[in-house]
């Protein structure tokens, strides 16, 4: 397509751009998938939610426990960022938002007609939803900890980050959430619709872990640890399971287990976005 | 330049858009005109790379849509005004257009500006009224300052004001030498705007001509006659160069003669008329007719249109 070369005192008609300007890549897109992200206010209340749902509640469960508990399996850092258990979700809803929100609005119609390069507006929206959610994480899971550890300190239950696994939990807490947050995302590519893709995540994060408890004993042993709530928490324990409890991964080996499910909803995701009429 | 080849959807058992092969061309407008459900849209979905043809394809300046390496530079379009997120102000909706095809963001103004959105750049959409929705559609699609410009039924549900907008906008940037390519189900809106018709039906091409090609064909005065001796008039009729075609109970219609000349005629030989009155098929009506036979018809200028309506 020839485009005319507009002189400089032309700016304030139409035709005002030079020839070369316009080229739709890779760079292009995280810019505009990070202006998406953050012009909306749900992202704002989602990640506040977040912050006080993961903080809130591990200082709660601290609190309960400077009063009440003292045995020798007490992992101070895995309880002060219990609230990750209930967190794990809302990051995971704001995952399944970044995708379903444009099905939701008619956006992606309006997204794809300007920028067809599927695959490139996937990636750059994993990159920039990854950032997010990993910063809000660590900001999330330092407070959590320095404000449980503050409550525990009191009956001197308290952990502090210079011990022993203790700095991998917290960091670990954060890379959690970001890879609930991208299971979250993957569901919404596959589902394309909002509530469908909120309650299968609740789904695989809560319901299938409650399920197995149905099953008899001995298979509980090897279908227990697979499950994807209960392979991804080990990230953020900081001692091991004690003797006689239902055996778990190793805290690396059962995150990259959760990052295996989280990319197999991303990948399967990916696919059917790129073949699917939008 | 859009042009299309043997262009397939089919959803299911539906052929939503049935084999169409057209081209359109830069510095006019053309008009895509078809009953709801004609497979207009689906059409422009394709050519956009939303749908994926089932046989055929599409290009825009020769590729295909997905494969442009400046796409809003190319394509500017707007199919659905509501095709954004409310919660989003308007600035920062067409922020995020231009950063992913890197244009410029001293743009946005720009077209903020020319569609007259200026004031309400920094309010969220949600609370647009349809005509400021469209207007941000279309500066959305201006955005990247693009030869093809595509609008579908732009003028849907907007106040006269705003249908006049639409048309003078469409108008330059015609003259300005663009492709536009307009789809409409009203034929009165194509007639007022359009330069070149395509017309579809069914998801088959119907009609591919210039409007008055369309308006010669579909237009013509007929003259509705009532006669006891209709034989006797029919031949006088084909015998001053007129068609005849009878429509029972002593009526026929004649084409190729006016009101004037049937009258005389019979007057001249003596034949009783009972009633004598003009018919003309209104473009509308030609349309309507035209597309509810699709089958019958093929690309090309519509022949002899059925008598479809009678004007006074």
């Amino acid at each position: 397509m020839a485009t005319t070369a507009t002189p400089a005192h032309a700016a304030s008609t139409p035709r005002v751009l030079p020839a070369s300007a316009g080229r739709a890549n890779f760079a292009g897109a995280l810019g505009s998938e990070f202006t998406k992200i953050r012009s909306v206010r749900s992202t704002y209340w989602t990640l506040l939610a977040l912050v006080v749902v993961t903080v809130g509640f591990g200082a709660l469960a601290c609190w309960g426990a400077a009063t009440h508990e003292h045995g020798p399996f007490f992992d101070a850092t895995q309880r002060s960022l219990g609230g990750l258990y209930i967190s794990q979700l809302v990051i995971g809803v704001l995952g399944v938002l970044v995708i379903t929100a444009e099905y939701s609005t008619g956006m992606i119609r309006t997204t794809l007609s300007t920028m067809p390069y599927r695959g490139t507006i996937v990636a750059a929206k994993a990159v920039v939803f990854t950032v997010v959610a990993l910063v809000t994480g660590l900001i999330t899971c330092f407070a959590s900890f320095f404000l449980g550890q503050a409550l525990l300190a009191s009956h001197h239950l308290n952990a502090s980050l210079g011990q022993p696994n203790v700095l991998r939990a917290v960091i670990g807490g954060a890379l959690f959430l970001t890879a609930s947050g991208l299971l979250g995302f993957g569901i919404g590519l596959l589902l394309r619709h909002t509530a469908a893709a909120i309650s299968t995540v609740v789904g695989l994060l809560f319901v299938i872990t409650l399920l197995v408890n149905f099953l008899p004993q001995s298979w509980q042993e090897h279908v227990d640890k697979w499950m994807p709530a209960i392979a991804g928490t080990q990230i953020w324990s900081t001692l091991p399971n004690p003797p006689g409890s239902t055996p778990v991964f190793a805290p690396w080996t059962g995150f990259a287990v959760f990052c295996v499910y989280a990319a197999i909803a991303v990948i399967a995701g990916l696919a059917l976005f790129r073949k699917r009429d939008a | 330049m859009i042009e299309a080849r043997g262009l397939t959807k089919r959803y299911g058992d539906t052929l939503a858009v049935d084999d169409l092969s057209f081209s359109v061309e830069p510095g006019k407008i053309t008009g895509f005109l078809g009953p709801n459900g004609a497979g207009k849209t689906t059409t422009m979905r394709m050519i956009l790379g939303l749908d994926r043809p089932t046989a055929g394809e599409v290009t825009v300046a020769g590729k295909p849509f997905p494969r442009l390496t400046h796409p809003m530079r190319e394509v500017g379009a707007l199919l659905d005004a509501k095709a954004l997120h409310g919660g989003r102000s308007a600035y920062n909706h067409l922020l995020c257009l231009a950063q992913s095809n890197n244009l410029p963001a001293k743009r946005i103004p720009e077209v903020l500006a020319l569609v007259g959105l200026t004031d309400v750049a920094k309010k969220r959409s949600k609370g647009f009224s349809l005509g400021m929705g469209q207007r941000l559609g279309i500066a959305a699609a201006l955005l990247g300052d693009p030869q093809v410009l595509m609008f579908d039924e732009p003028v849907n549900g907007l106040d006269p004001e705003g249908i006049l907008w639409i048309r003078n906008l469409m108008k330059a940037l015609a003259a300005e030498g663009r492709t536009i390519f307009v789809s409409s189900h009203l034929m009165s809106e194509m007639e007022n705007t359009a330069d070149h018709l395509l017309v579809i039906g069914r998801g088959k091409l119907i009609a591919d001509c210039t409007v008055e090609e369309f308006i010669a064909a579909n237009s013509q005065t007929h003259v509705r006659v009532r006669t006891p001796q209709l034989d006797q008039l029919a031949k006088l009729v084909a015998t001053a160069g007129g068609s005849v075609r009878e429509d029972g109970d002593g009526v026929m219609v004649v084409s190729g003669l006016d009101v004037g000349q049937v009258g005389d005629l019979a007057y001249e030989n003596s034949v009783r008329l009972h009633e004598l009155s003009p018919l003309q098929a209104s473009l509308e009506e030609a349309f309507m007719e035209l597309t509810a036979s699709s089958v019958e018809f093929h690309a090309g200028v519509p022949s002899q249109p059925e008598m479809a309506g009678e004007v006074a």
